[in-house]
């Protein structure tokens, strides 16, 4: 995998004229990975934006290298199409070989539009796009909503593999993720 | 580049008439409707209506141009498209340049095909209609780049924007309709090199303008 790090320094996010937080620093490199844990509202996803490159910060900065893989609520899957044919246009865009598929457990829904999927599917299809991206960083957003306790299993193992491969996954979610190397920000303690 | 023509196939597959279902058809059915119904309001004489049509058509031909304008980005941006495309390094630049190339190809062509029959019902022929085709030809491409940048700029608005997208691309259309289809009374070509003139800028402006857009409400 190639070489990677992430570091924030001193940023803070503003939301039309409210301050959500302020003087958050991170930094983390190969093999690492980070839960940002907090209330609904507080800014995790802002956060995420943030670090992705996606917003800018009121202020400090985010210095990143190696590229960025996001997945947040919105699959970025065209509605209308089958999965199969939704995820063939990432991985033209991507290059490279389907990953995932099977072990997702998507092989039996490839022919279905992914207007038809339940939320869990969408999930799951998201995570096969964000694999096929085979991007060092991962920024995960509420990875876990939706997914059944099987489901869940697997994405803890997808992220301890990522880990041990060299890459870093950055979590936001208020749910528990089974982890042992992770480690919590806590978004509470910056708030301004 | 294999990126950009996986886009340009994407768009194709979304905007092209006859995809997604009848959506897409509707601008060229519009296009045709009006035609149809123009020698019926306007009465059967001959003159007036070859006067006449070649004006139309061109209304008729902006009309399909605007039809489709709340497709073209707010989908993607909902869904979270633009933001995929922004981490794996693709610009807004080229996303909206392939999209404008794919908006063009989904009713500039079918328009002049259109005007055909389109001609052959308000009664131009000869020489006038290949006045009109030529400018089809020199102004749609204008109005594409028009449509682009206008839904590019209302795509973060909430309601009502697809609304607001029409009316603000009339008064922009209307130096291109002048030359376009003032060409067809003076006959010059003058006229369409004019509407080449204003269509190279537009598409030349387009994706940045779009670009920035796009960005901006993004970041917003």
């Amino acid at each position: 995998m190639e070489e990677c790090h992430i570091r924030a320094t001193n940023v803070a996010c503003r939301r039309g004229d409210r301050l959500l937080f302020a003087g958050l620093s991170l930094a983390l490199g190969p093999g690492e990975a980070l839960q940002l844990a907090g209330a609904n509202g507080i800014g995790k996803s802002s956060l995420m934006r943030i670090l992705a490159g996606l917003a800018r910060p009121y202020s400090g900065e985010v210095e990143r290298q190696g590229t960025l893989a996001l997945l947040d609520e919105r699959p970025a899957l065209d509605e209308h199409q089958p999965l199969g044919r939704a995820l063939g246009f990432w991985r033209r865009i991507d290059g490279g070989e389907a990953v995932g598929i099977e072990r997702l457990g998507l092989e039996p829904l490839l022919d279905v539009p992914v207007r038809y999927l339940s939320t869990g599917q969408r999930k799951r299809a998201a995570l096969a796009r964000l694999l096929g991206q085979r991007a060092p960083i991962w920024l995960l957003d509420e990875p876990l909503n939706g997914l059944d306790t099987h489901a869940v299993a697997l994405v803890e193992e997808l992220v301890a593999e990522h880990l041990s491969a060299g890459g870093i996954a950055i979590i936001a979610s208020h749910q528990t993720f089974a982890l042992p190397t992770l480690t919590r920000l806590a978004l509470a303690e910056h708030v301004a | 580049m294999s990126a950009a023509l996986a886009l340009l196939r994407r768009d194709l597959g979304r905007l092209l008439p006859g995809a997604q279902g009848g959506g897409t058809l509707l601008p060229l059915l519009f296009f045709l409707a009006v035609a149809m119904l123009y020698p019926f309001a306007i009465g059967p004489n001959p003159t007036l209506l070859a006067g006449t049509g070649g004006g139309v058509i061109w209304v008729a031909a902006l009309l399909a141009a605007i039809l489709p304008l709340d497709r073209l980005f707010a989908p993607d941006l909902e869904a979270g498209m633009f933001d995929q495309w922004a981490l794996r390094g693709l610009s807004e630049e080229l996303v909206v340049a392939v999209r404008l190339i794919a908006h063009w190809l989904s009713f500039g062509p079918f328009v002049m095909l259109a005007a055909l029959p389109a001609s052959a019902l308000v009664g131009i022929e000869g020489e006038t209609l290949r006045v009109v085709e030529l400018g089809l030809l020199a102004g749609t491409p204008g109005l594409a780049a028009i449509g682009i940048i206008i839904a590019a700029v209302t795509v973060g608005l909430r309601g009502g924007g697809a609304a607001l997208a029409g009316l603000l691309v009339i008064p922009l259309a209307v130096p291109l309709l002048i030359f376009g289809a003032g060409a067809l009374s003076t006959g010059g070509e003058g006229g369409l090199a004019l509407t080449a003139a204003i269509s190279l800028v537009l598409v030349a402006m387009a994706p940045f303008a779009g670009g920035a857009a796009i960005r901006a409400s993004r970041e917003g």
